[in-house]
Order: structure tokens, then C-alpha cells, then sequence
């Protein structure tokens, strides 16, 4: 597979709310609801099309996730939508128990996740909804990556009779997955292939995972590129691969190191084909103040972050 | 999943057919007849698992047997046919009365009771829809149940449906900040197909609801959150039946029904200790002897 990235960015919200209208037109059983967040869940042009398939219960989360398993019960399919922090946070037991444990089809949306709303603080960042997330069993979870995948992801979900969890991202991001790349549970995307070293990213850090591998090339160092759509389940083929077939694992999320992606693949390989690794994260820190890009630079999730955790793992940090 | 017991839910049929033509004194002397057996049944649930919440199953029991064997329209043989009924036990807790009269309305076979919390059993200590016909969500941990029947309502609402949604709730379930979330929503979308009844036992785990976080003027706070009010005797089948027909008034039910904590059992009635403690051998026959 080729590299389809280019310095072109797209609007995820916007490819999440045009899908979900997509679909609703086509199956009426699709409804959303939200949290007073019509606006900032960018549910606006949903509200023209079907007024009354617009659910808003105001300012409360625990009912806003009880509710969706109500719906789903009715014979409805509610994308449930809210800033993330709140969604995961307020909300995590009613998502254990009514939508994950019930068994429900009740899609959950986390809208503006990680360091979105950098400014705002940490009561903002959605940087530990990976890692709850993943502690719920029989939860699916969602990280696209830009666009293509995004809608992949709505798709899946409102197709998919179980709950999930997707993590819509708020940044404008490059176009990275390459056309027909399939998309399911359990399935990632390899977009460069190497021998020496592997990234692993999610969501914002895959453009900057390709556009690291492209650094480490002109230097001679091959890199293999994974984006891992679903931290769970995860591709374990594609990851016990690649534990087996290059030097060491760099994973990369805008999210806590506690719990989330890298955690996820450390878990595997420890296990079954064991390697270095790096992960790339929130160090177990409330982040300062700060737009979005400036708390990524703070913690390395950057291009040269990556670039200098892969030759770290590959003994080449001293001589860079 | 357990599955229907063909010969019970063929008598439950013949049950609702029967009162469905019948005096108000028929039909109470039936559901005061299965209410006994279901009471009987959770002693020894209760008494075979050494775990278990009697006092509250038996404040609710009379008015779970109403609500399955006198008003809600369900097949044990379908229970997940699409225009059923919806009934949603929000203090899962009292999960023992539940199941047993599922039981008793043929959802699955009496026998299983005899499972209640042993391992491997579909029936645990709180209902689980995936594992027990009858069971619309997971309950257990208090205010979950009431916004999960919100939004069943609110389906049918949306399709323009008959089906109607009844959720029970525990007084001392009332402190749950969820809870009013959802009477807030019920009354916005103005669900008149929901009903929920607060079984108003005054009791919570660990002491009198007053005396934890006082509940009252409880029927002015339903009132005030644009719910139409009716408090019941919860104890009595003909008041339970006639407060959960439908709205009059366009907005969603509450019945406020005063019942008695461990209702049936003279040393257990209105005692704080019987939230979950277990009867003693001697006490199981003493209970059952007054339950018969």
C-alpha cells in the first residue's frame, strides 16, 4: 500500500455528521442524542434534516447514555454524542452497564477527544477515555484517523448489533487511508512497510507517523507504519508481525500512557513475542494550559517525537 | 439464555384471558394467590443462596405480580416480539421477586430458581437481559433503570406505538441524581406511555430514608417535575391495577406506592435488618408458615 498523505487536512466532524445524515435518510431507525451539545457535537444539520430523530436531554449525561440504551431497546439505533471527557467520564458506568453489559446497540460518540480543547484544561482533555474504554468488556473501540475512516467508522457502528465506542476527532487531519483499505474489528491498516522499526499511531498521530518514516527512510532506517483503528480489538496478527519481524514497537496516542493503545500492544507482545517498545502518550500528568498543538510539542506527540523514539529504540539515539 | 416453560406460559395465557373477563374480586384473589407463591418461592431462593435483599423483594412483590400478571401485555414464548410491553426492575437488587415471578408467568421453568446465585446460574444476584427472558436491561447499580425506560418510552413515542413502558424504582433509589435527570426528560418529551412506580418502603439499606436524605414532600417533587401523581396502597392489587391505567392527563405516571419492607413476614415487617439478611432455618419455616 502506498502513502496517500498529502498536505491537504479535512474536517472529521464534518465527515462524521454528513455520514450519519447519509445513513439516517436511508434507515429511520437512526437517531442522535446529546447533551445540550448540538452545536459542538455538530449535530445542526441533522436537527434540519429530522427534527424530531434529534434527542436532546439537556445537560445530563447519565441519562444521556441511559436513554440511548432505552432507544436501542425500542428498536432504535442512537448515536449517542458528547464532548468525550464528559461521555467517558460522567457517564462510565451507565456505558458499562446499560450499553456495554446489556449488550445494546447504542453507538457512542466522543466528540473533541485528547487535547482538543487544550486551552480549557484538564477537566477538557479527553486524554483517559482510551484507557476506560478499554476496561469495559465487549466494547469496541473506535480511533479514525481522517476522514475516509471516520465515515468507515459510522458505517460500521450503526451496521455492527452491539455497542462501540468511536472517537471522533476534532482536528483537521491529513487523508491517510489509502482507498479499499477494508475496516472492521480486529483489522489495521499497514501503510509503510519496513524491517527496522514499527510505529504504531492512532487518530491525529498517524500523519505524523508517516511523515516520521519518511525522515527515517532518508537516513536508511526502515519503518513500518500501522494505523490501529480499533485499539480493541486489536489487529494481533499485525502486531505480533510486527514484534517479530523489526527491532522495536513506537506506539503513538493522543491519549494517557495508562491504558490506552500502547498499553494494549505492550500487553500482547509481552505475552506472546517480546520487544522494545516505546509509548508515545500523556506521561500520567494533568497537562498545562495550551492550544492543542502546543501540549502536543509539550509531550513529543509530534513528528520529531517519533523520529527520535524510533532511533532511540534502535540504539541510534546517542549519535543523532 | 433460559427459555420459556411451554406449559406455564400456556397457563399464564389462560390466566390473562380469564382475567381479563373477570370482577376486580376475581382478579385480586388470583394475584393475591400468586403473590403468596412467588413470597414462598424467594424465601427459599433466598435461603438456598444465603445471600439475597428479602425485605425489599417482598415490599415490591405485589406490585410485580400486578404489573406481569394483571396489566402488561407480554409472551412468555416471545418475549422480545417488538410491540411488547416493557417492564425495566431498576432496584435490581430485587432481583429474587423478579424472577420468580417471571417464573410463575412461564418465562422459563420454576426449577431454575432453585439456581438463584450459584455458579454458573443465568439468574445473578441482579437481572441480566442477556441471560433471563423478561429482563429488558441490566440493573443493579440504582438510577440506571429509570433513564433506560425513558428512552424505551420515547422509541415508542418517536414510531407513534402503543406499547407502554413501566419502570419500578426504590425510594431510597431516589437520591440518585440519574433519576431526576430522567423524570426531567420524561416530562419534556411529555411520555404519557411511561410509568413509574417508587416503592415506598421508607427503608434503604442502612436506616430510614428520612433519616438518610429525607425524601419528602415526595409526591409534590413528581408533581413539580410535571408528572401526573397517584399514591397507592402497594399492597393492594385493586388500587395497583387501577393506578397503572393509562394517563389522563398527557404526561408520564408516578405512582407513589407505600408499601412495607418485608411485607408478609411478621418479624421481618418494617425492620432495617432485613434489607439483606438471611433467615435461619427456623425462621424459613416460620416465614413460609405465615405465608401460606
Amino acid at each position: 500500500m502506498s502513502i496517500v498523505t498529502d498536505a491537504t487536512t479535512y474536517d472529521c466532524r464534518q465527515a462524521f455528521a454528513d455520514e450519519l445524515i447519509r445513513l439516517a435518510e436511508a434507515d429511520e431507525r437512526i437517531v442522535a442524542v446529546c447533551n445540550d451539545s448540538v452545536g459542538s457535537s455538530n449535530l445542526v444539520g441533522f436537527r434540519e434534516r429530522f427534527p424530531h430523530r434529534l434527542i436532546n436531554v439537556g445537560i445530563a449525561e447519565q441519562d444521556l447514555v441511559g436513554v440511548g440504551a432505552g432507544l436501542a431497546n425500542g428498536g432504535k439505533i442512537p448515536f449517542v454524542s458528547a464532548a468525550a471527557p464528559f461521555l467517558t467520564g460522567r457517564a462510565l458506568e451507565q456505558i458499562k452497564a446499560d450499553a456495554a453489559y446489556s449488550n445494546t446497540h447504542v453507538v457512542l460518540c466522543g466528540q473533541s477527544p485528547g487535547m482538543a480543547y487544550g486551552e480549557l484544561g484538564p477537566t477538557h482533555h479527553s486524554i483517559e477515555d482510551l484507557s476506560w474504554m478499554r476496561a469495559v468488556a465487549d466494547l469496541p473501540v473506535v480511533v479514525p484517523a481522517d476522514p475516509e475512516q471516520t465515515r468507515a467508522a459510522v458505517r460500521w457502528a450503526a451496521a455492527n448489533p452491539g455497542p462501540s465506542y468511536l472517537r471522533i476527532p476534532r482536528f483537521k487531519v491529513p487523508a491517510v487511508t489509502p482507498p479499499d483499505a477494508p475496516f472492521g474489528p480486529g483489522i489495521a491498516n499497514t501503510l509503510t512497510d519496513g524491517d527496522d522499526v514499527t510505529v504504531i499511531a492512532v487518530g491525529t498521530l498517524v500523519s505524523r507517523a508517516l511523515a516520521a518514516a519518511e525522515r527515517l527512510r532518508a537516513e536508511g532506517i526502515g519503518v513500518r507504519v500501522i494505523n490501529m483503528p480499533f485499539v480493541d480489538p486489536l489487529d494481533v496478527d499485525v502486531v505480533l508481525a510486527a514484534a517479530r519481524e523489526t527491532r522495536g514497537i513506537v506506539t503513538a496516542e493522543e491519549a494517557t500512557v495508562s491504558g490506552g493503545l500502547g498499553a494494549a500492544v505492550a500487553s500482547l507482545v509481552v505475552a506472546e513475542s517480546p520487544v522494545r517498545m516505546r509509548i508515545l502518550g500523556v506521561p500520567g500528568v494533568f497537562a498545562p494550559t495550551g492550544s492543542a498543538e502546543f501540549l502536543l510539542e509539550h509531550f513529543g506527540l509530534t513528528t520529531d517525537g517519533i523520529v527520535a523514539a524510533a532511533r532511540e529504540l534502535l540504539g541510534h539515539g546517542l549519535h543523532s | 439464555m433460559l427459555v420459556a416453560d411451554p406449559p406455564l406460559a400456556a397457563e399464564y395465557r389462560d390466566l390473562r384471558v380469564r382475567l381479563a373477563d373477570a370482577t376486580v374480586q376475581e382478579k385480586v384473589a388470583e394475584l393475591q394467590k400468586i403473590s403468596l407463591a412467588v413470597r414462598r418461592s424467594v424465601v427459599e431462593m433466598i435461603a438456598t443462596a444465603k445471600l439475597g435483599h428479602i425485605g425489599g423483594d417482598f415490599s415490591v412483590t405485589d406490585i410485580l405480580v400486578t404489573c406481569f400478571a394483571g396489566v402488561l401485555n407480554l409472551d412468555p414464548t416471545r418475549p422480545l416480539r417488538e410491540d411488547r410491553d416493557r417492564f425495566v426492575l431498576s432496584k435490581g437488587h430485587c432481583a429474587a421477586s423478579l424472577y420468580s415471578t417471571l417464573a410463575y408467568c412461564g418465562f422459563f421453568p420454576r426449577s431454575e430458581l432453585a439456581t438463584f446465585m450459584a455458579p454458573l446460574s443465568a439468574l445473578n444476584g441482579h437481572p441480566n437481559r442477556v441471560k433471563v427472558p423478561g429482563v429488558e436491561t441490566n440493573s443493579g447499580p440504582l438510577g440506571h433503570g429509570f433513564p433506560v425506560a425513558t428512552g424505551a418510552a420515547l422509541a415508542a413515542k418517536l414510531d407513534g406505538a402503543s406499547w407502554r413502558t413501566v419502570v419500578v424504582l426504590g425510594d431510597g433509589e431516589m437520591q440518585e441524581g440519574s433519576n431526576w435527570e430522567a423524570a426531567m426528560t420524561a416530562s419534556h418529551y411529555e411520555l404519557a406511555n411511561l410509568t413509574a412506580i417508587v416503592d415506598r418502603n421508607r427503608l434503604q439499606q442502612g436506616a430510614r430514608t428520612e433519616d438518610t436524605k429525607s425524601l419528602e414532600p415526595f409526591g409534590d417533587k413528581w408533581r413539580s417535575f410535571g408528572w401526573e401523581l397517584r399514591e397507592v396502597d402497594g399492597h393492594d392489587h385493586a388500587a395497583l391495577l387501577q393506578a397503572l391505567e393509562p394517563s389522563t392527563t398527557g404526561k408520564p405516571v408516578a405512582i407513589v406506592a407505600h408499601t412495607i419492607k418485608g411485607k408478609g413476614v411478621s418479624f421481618m415487617e418494617d425492620r432495617v435488618e432485613w434489607h439483606h439478611k438471611v433467615p435461619s432455618p427456623e425462621q424459613v419455616r416460620a416465614a413460609l408458615e405465615e405465608l401460606r
